[in-house]
């Protein structure tokens, strides 16, 4: 009996399409758009100015405040400008403009692909380098690395977690990065034990990715303190405290963290990229972006560089396809859809599917028949049907109480739901209203 | 009559009479009392808790201006100033003077001025659409149409135009009561100074962008470029954030800067066409 997390989720269709082809190093862009604000936390702050030269690598915006991360250059070139630059919500952010002139890589960076396995930083050390490097998770939280390996004193961890479940169906970069890069990652494994102080790690990898499996459970053989548990497929099981819960039976409490079970969770990309960071000394400036939909011509994985604008990545895939209803950047479940193909591609950005416009069409929204199904499949014991009239109807007070907040916006009751009930848009909103609330209250 | 039915009777009554004594000093010893002017200023009210006062209903703004010594900060926009008068004539108060107001649309961006950039198939919700990203067109500011404010009004004041998707708002029926400002997530309606014949100058957007983003999302967009700021007289105009603002309570209805503006962002409403410029020239030599 494999393990798995026990109240709640779905299994939607997996559709991973991509997983058996390798990653592709898409061509460096002619121009890119790098936001200040590819993290959760404050915006970086920009440490170059218009028409300054800058080299692959090259920090470009440093973080301040105690959330933030750092930016760095992905291409080599002129910047032509520091402006406001829309997402994939359309929404405006400032970022630094480049115009790409050749890829000239700061001398610093190693560019070698020899596996470099003794780790030579103090525990402190690695913690800064993740901070200086740009490290942020990679699954799509985007949380910066570097203070989730920071143990706040009085607390212990005893456990790290590597996340390579990869639960979104069509998403494959993480499979891929397992198979194509095992072994740095679980290089970036032992530095992540090493900077957390902990003796055990644990890989937790879905039953749907036998060969992942196979390949880390060998490669680990050589690690010590690194051990390999397939688990039983089930969404949202990439969700840090779901994965706590099917790894190590540990139940992380309402409006607590992992620390505070004594677990920290990472992805494997951020693995990958912290074994970059500290072996290599090369900042976060790609990323392996799943790129797929049934009518793509060449869908795939392609290792992307930060700020590479969609359309470019859209059209090395072979164009938008004709049918196309919808383009949605992350995973099916909890993506959103793109409203701007301008948008480049940033830290967080895991995949992006091109959905037919047959598929793309939301169900007719139908009165509750009160069959509680959303109650059954929320992993984490919310009534989503009671929130969601609670938004609807602007009762946040009582949302509030009723633990909104504690929503991570899985989707597994929209999903669920036989009444086509927009569950999630309505909880969305009610979450982001209660949080802005609260902020306010702090201010006053 | 048969026994049971005359015990039957004797009881009940008995019954009857010991709970009205009961009820009757119970009723004595907690006895509230209310304000008799409570349920007169009430009576005044247009009786639509609309909650424009600020008070939960009409009762609740009854309890509170009785219970107040003055008016201050207590109004009822929906009864405007006759029924404010009529309660200060109960009160024996003066009722202090409110100018009315209407509620004007600060976006004129209509599917034919705006263009639509992407497709919207969720919940028919402003605050979802609001949340979730900028919206149809390339205007973060602008109007959404999904018909917030429209199910906010109970006075069937405001109805969204099939055609240009903006809300329409009447303004005989508009009481002004901010129930549309404050359904509104974008805050693109305001409540102005109503002038005579219902005549409005005002900026129609509310989009802060710099002149270019701001005019290639929306063909009437205010541009920020202080045309307007430098033609007024009266020191009504006001630009912040590149967006300019008229005061309704400086403006006299001039009309220098609507022709002003290059992009139409300052709109006219109700007032006589204007005559083309030779023709009023003509006149003027005439008289």
């Amino acid at each position: 009996m494999l393990k798995t997390f026990p109240t709640g989720g779905v299994h939607p269709p997996e559709n991973k399409l991509t997983a058996g082809i390798p990653i592709e190093y898409l061509p460096v862009p002619g121009n890119v758009v790098i936001p200040l604000s590819q993290h959760i936390g404050a915006p970086a702050n920009p440490v170059v100015a218009k028409g300054d030269m800058v080299k692959t690598g090259q920090l470009i915006a440093e973080g301040k405040g105690f959330v933030s991360a750092n930016v760095h250059s992905s291409v080599s070139g002129k910047v032509s400008k520091i402006d406001t630059a829309a997402d994939s919500s359309g929404l405006k952010q400032t970022a630094v403009f480049i115009d790409v002139e050749g890829d000239e890589w700061l001398d610093t960076i190693d560019r070698n692909t020899n596996i470099v396995r003794d780790i030579m930083l103090s525990a402190e050390d690695i913690i800064k380098k993740c901070f200086e490097s740009g490290i942020v998770g990679m699954g799509g939280a985007t949380f910066p690395s570097h203070i989730k390996l920071n143990v706040p004193s009085g607390k212990k961890c005893d456990v790290l977690i590597i996340n390579g479940v990869e639960c979104e169906p069509y998403l494959t970069s993480d499979h891929r990065l397992m198979l194509e890069k095992g072994e740095e990652i679980l290089v970036g494994t032992s530095i992540l034990m090493k900077a957390l102080k902990v003796e055990k790690a644990m890989i937790g990898i879905e039953n749907n990715k036998p060969d992942a499996i196979a390949r880390m459970t060998s490669l680990a053989s050589s690690f010590t303190g690194i051990t390999v548990h397939p688990l039983k497929v089930k969404y949202p099981q990439g969700a840090e405290k779901q994965l706590i819960k099917a790894l190590i039976n540990r139940e992380v409490p309402s409006g607590r963290l992992p620390v505070d079970v004594g677990a920290v969770v990472h992805n494997t990309g951020t693995a990958f990229a912290v074994y970059e960071a500290v072996q290599k000394n090369k900042p976060l400036i790609e990323r392996v972006v799943t790129v797929t939909g049934k009518s793509v011509s060449k869908p795939g994985n392609y290792m992307i560089r930060i700020g590479t604008p969609l359309s470019r990545v859209l059209e090395a895939v072979g164009g938008i396809p004709d049918d196309t209803g919808k383009i949605i950047n992350g995973g099916p479940m909890m993506g959103k859809a793109v409203s701007n193909t301008d948008a480049p591609v940033v830290k967080g950005m895991s995949g992006i599917i091109l959905v037919p416009a047959a598929e793309a069409v939301r169900k007719e929204i139908n009165p509750c028949i009160r069959c509680a199904r959303c109650v059954s499949v929320c992993p984490i014991h919310l009534e989503p049907y009671l929130l969601m009239t609670l938004s609807e109807r602007s009762m946040f007070e009582r949302a509030e109480k009723e633990r909104i907040t504690d929503c991570m916006e899985c989707g597994s009751c929209s999903f669920t739901c036989p009444a086509g009930r927009p569950l999630l848009d309505y909880i969305r909103l009610g979450k982001s209203t209660v949080i802005r609330m609260a902020r306010q209250k702090v201010l006053k | 009559m048969s026994p049971t039915i005359l015990i039957t009777i004797i009881s009940l009554s008995l019954l009857a009479f010991l709970s009205a004594v009961i009820l009757y000093f119970i009723a004595q010893k907690f006895k509230v009392y209310e304000d008799p002017r409570i349920d007169e200023v009430q009576a005044l009210l247009p009786a639509a808790n609309c909650g424009g006062c600020g008070f939960a209903g009409c009762r609740n703004f009854a309890e509170a201006i009785v219970k107040s010594d003055s008016f201050e900060g207590l109004n009822c926009p929906v009864g405007g100033a006759a029924v404010m008068g009529n309660i200060a004539g109960l009160l024996g108060r003066t009722a202090p003077v409110s100018d009315p107001k209407v509620a004007v649309l600060k976006c004129n961006g209509s599917t034919e001025y705006r263009a639509r950039t992407s497709v919207y198939n969720g919940v028919a919700d402003c605050r979802i659409v609001h949340n979730l990203y900028i919206g149809e067109t390339d205007c973060s500011y602008g109007c959404l149409g999904y018909g917030d404010c429209e199910r906010a009004c109970a006075f069937d004041a405001l109805h969204i135009n099939p055609v240009s998707l903006l809300p329409e708002i009447s303004d005989e029926k508009c009481t002004s009561c901010g129930s549309c400002v404050k359904a509104c997530p974008r805050n693109l309606i305001e409540l102005r100074k109503k002038a005579k014949k219902d005549r409005k100058i005002y900026v129609a957007c509310s989009n802060c962008d710099k002149g270019g983003p701001a005019r290639r999302a929306c063909k009437v967009a205010c541009i920020g470029c202080s045309k307007c700021v430098k033609v007024c007289a009266f020191d009504a105009i006001t630009l912040e954030n590149n967006l300019a603002y008229i005061d309704a309570t400086k403006c006299t209805f001039c009309r220098k800067c609507v022709p002003e503006c290059p992009t139409n962002a300052i709109i006219e409403v109700n007032f006589p066409p204007r005559k083309p410029k030779a023709e009023a020239e003509v006149e003027a030599v005439k008289t």
